[in-house]
């Protein structure tokens, strides 16, 4: 009984939106555009003719969480192991700050620091000449990292705080040395962080369309961009509700086999480790 | 001086006169005291246009506009806010494609937007769009706009949108970069494969780009033949590579220098050549686009009453000049034109020569909703 309002809530806002979704994936575009009622494969036999945005998606998706987890991961593990504990909070509500302001500024700033008057042009000065850096995947990258960096750096932080210092205290008594306490000790402790914040990062990144329509200038096309333009620009609903069933396809099977292995192996070392 | 008996002889009426030019009185004393002020509010009432309008008094909340980017005064908009304390919220699209797609899913809450010609018909086929009650738009005057770019607005007699102005498809070049002095669509291509690999843009917009590809080889702008339309793709495929972006906002790139050259409209390149003299604008030799914007109001549009108050406000001659001069798009109405600057009315940006206006086409409405002209555009954008 008491899980009937969650109930209700999945049911008409997850459960009847995806379902229409999948019958729209088996109609027709209409003749001015929209959805006419129809059955067939064809929307599906079609994707091909978005695979660029698949293999653009499916490679700078789980790149960009790589790269935003690198530059994360120093940056939590300086927050809460080496900020004094008065600072801490400060410096942390510093991560998040830029999230008070709207993520499309922030995207049109970074417009303006990789092209041709920013970075390429300081790079000039120093003797490297016509370096292209907008509308690039490099671009986009360097959006998602910036992008998602408040992101990352919370779940990693909570998991390398609540770390018990004794066992780096046991083990550096027991001869380990900093560098292998941390490789030992504080990393496998703390990837349960990182995988969560990883989790976070790479579901967005993968429906993402802002990001690289902002910094990839339409150049650097995303299955999120493949889908605005199916229902905004070519109004083929039928074929836009195929594309979205298998990114959702897609994410639903990666975060399964990422739960069992990555997130049950770091669960398990933990019980492990107790 | 005699006592004031309401009658003002044509001597007192001089001498106030002098008074009010050299600035020793003010306008009001001279408008009362002369009893001008008093005559203009009569005679004002007897003219439909200067009454004012009962619903101008009854108007409130807020009107959504929904228009292009770069397209408006906002000096005339916060005016509008002013003078009638309706909030204007202004939404910026990049392509009639995605106006047509919000109008068609429904319940978008705008309640003025501004099509292209060749979007009217579907409109009204579609019905989204309600019939213009020319009433409310005492300031409009149909008979000093210029008939060709008026036309697509009446659909069966009936006008269902009234025209905001007109322009050209061309492209810009920055010709600090661009030495090359292109003059054809050809050239543009050619350039964008060559030398100006990675500094091109093109509109993210299906229209102008399969359209300008189409007229390197000399066909029709509005060409919906699948062969003619292969080899477009054919070479908007081989350009995709070398191009800068796909975006139909490409001033931003242009000014910051990213990119040197781009597909553009009128007023963009008027705006742009305006504020950097080396970015001029080039008509393709082959042809190219002639358009008209207009100003419609969808179905169910919630402020219906400041919707056509905010549209007879835009066409007023005097505020639309101010418009003209922000936008830098060419006005069909002589009452306007007579307001522009002249400057303005003989630069080539916007009246181009008519040997160059000559080979240009109005958009068709096949155009626009040909679906594989759509899976062409995003063919090339996933490419």
């Amino acid at each position: 009984m008491l899980l009937a309002p969650a109930g209700v809530f999945f049911f008409f806002l997850l459960i009847l939106p995806l379902l229409v979704v999948l019958v729209y994936s088996f109609g027709e575009r209409a003749a001015a555009g929209g959805y006419a009622p129809a059955f067939t494969f064809d929307n599906y036999l079609n994707l091909p003719a978005r695979s660029k945005a698949f293999i653009n998606t499916l490679t700078l998706a789980p790149f960009g969480t790589l790269l935003t987890a690198l530059f994360a991961y120093p940056m939590a593990y300086f927050l809460a192991v080496k900020v004094s504990p008065r600072w801490r909070v400060t410096m942390l509500v510093l991560v998040m700050a830029p999230f008070w302001t709207s993520q499309l500024l922030r995207y049109y700033a970074w417009i303006l620091i990789l092209g041709a008057k920013g970075i390429p042009s300081w790079l000039a000065w120093i003797g490297i000449d016509d370096v292209r850096i907008i509308n690039t995947p490099w671009a986009v990258l360097i959006g998602a990292i910036y992008g998602f960096l408040p992101l990352m750096v919370p779940p990693i932080y909570v998991s390398l705080e609540k770390l018990d210092k004794r066992l780096l205290e046991a083990s550096a008594d027991l001869g380990a040395t900093p560098w292998k306490g941390f490789l030992q000790i504080t990393l496998p402790l703390s990837l349960p962080g990182v995988a969560m914040g990883s989790m976070l990062v790479f579901i967005l990144l993968m429906g993402d369309y802002i990001l690289p329509q902002f910094l990839g200038g339409g150049k650097v096309y995303f299955i999120g961009n493949a889908l605005v333009d199916l229902f905004l620009q070519s109004r083929n609903w039928p074929f836009g509700a195929a594309v979205s069933i298998a990114l959702v396809v897609i994410m639903f099977v990666t975060i399964f086999f990422y739960m069992r292995f990555v997130l049950g192996k770091s669960g398990q070392r933990r019980v492990a480790m107790v | 001086m005699t006592k004031d008996t309401g009658i003002i002889t044509p001597q007192q009426f001089v001498d106030e006169l002098r008074r009010f030019q050299k600035g020793s009185v003010t306008r009001r004393h001279f408008l009362g005291v002369t009893g001008l002020g008093l005559a203009t509010a009569v005679l004002g009432s007897a003219v439909p246009g200067l009454r004012p309008r009962k619903a101008h008094a009854a108007l409130s909340g807020t009107v959504n506009f929904t228009t292009w980017p770069n397209y408006f005064a906002q000096e005339n908009l916060d005016n509008f806010t002013k003078n009638t304390g309706v909030k204007i919220n202004v939404s910026i699209f990049g392509s009639n494609e995605e106006m047509l797609a919000k109008l068609q899913a429904g319940s978008t809450g705008w309640d003025v937007f501004v099509p292209t010609n060749y979007t009217i018909s579907t409109y009204k086929e579609l019905d989204l769009i309600e019939p213009i009650d020319l009433t409310m738009l005492p300031n409009y005057d149909a008979s000093t706009q210029e008939g060709r770019f008026v036309e697509p607005g009446t659909i069966d007699g009936a006008v269902y949108a009234v025209p905001k102005d007109w322009g050209t498809t061309g492209y810009v070049i920055n010709t600090k970069n661009v030495t090359q002095n292109p003059t054809s669509w050809k050239e543009f291509w050619d350039l964008a494969q060559g030398p100006l690999t990675g500094r091109v843009m093109v509109h993210d917009y299906q229209l102008t780009t399969i359209g300008n590809a189409l007229k390197a080889f000399g066909y029709s702008f509005n060409s919906n033949d699948e062969k003619e339309l292969g080899e477009a793709e054919k070479l908007l495929l081989a350009v995709k590579p070398h191009l800068f972006g796909i975006n139909s906002d490409y001033q931003p790139s242009m000014r910051n220098g990213d990119a040197w050259a781009s597909v553009a409209w009128t007023g963009d390149a008027t705006q742009m050549h305006r504020d950097l003299p080396e970015i001029v604008y080039v008509l393709g030799k082959e042809g190219g686009e002639i358009w008209s914007d207009f100003y419609a109001v969808p179905k169910g549009a919630p402020n219906r009453e400041a919707a056509y108050a905010l549209i007879d406000y835009l066409l007023t001659p005097e505020i639309n000049a101010k418009e003209v001069v922000a936008h830098g798009y060419p006005s069909m109405d002589s009452r306007t034109n007579k307001l522009v600057p002249k400057e303005m009315l003989e630069n080539p940006i916007l009246y181009p020569a008519a040997e160059a206006l000559a080979p240009l086409e109005f958009g068709a409405a096949a155009t626009l909703t040909n679906p594989l002209r759509a899976e062409i555009m995003a063919r090339f954008k996933s490419a």
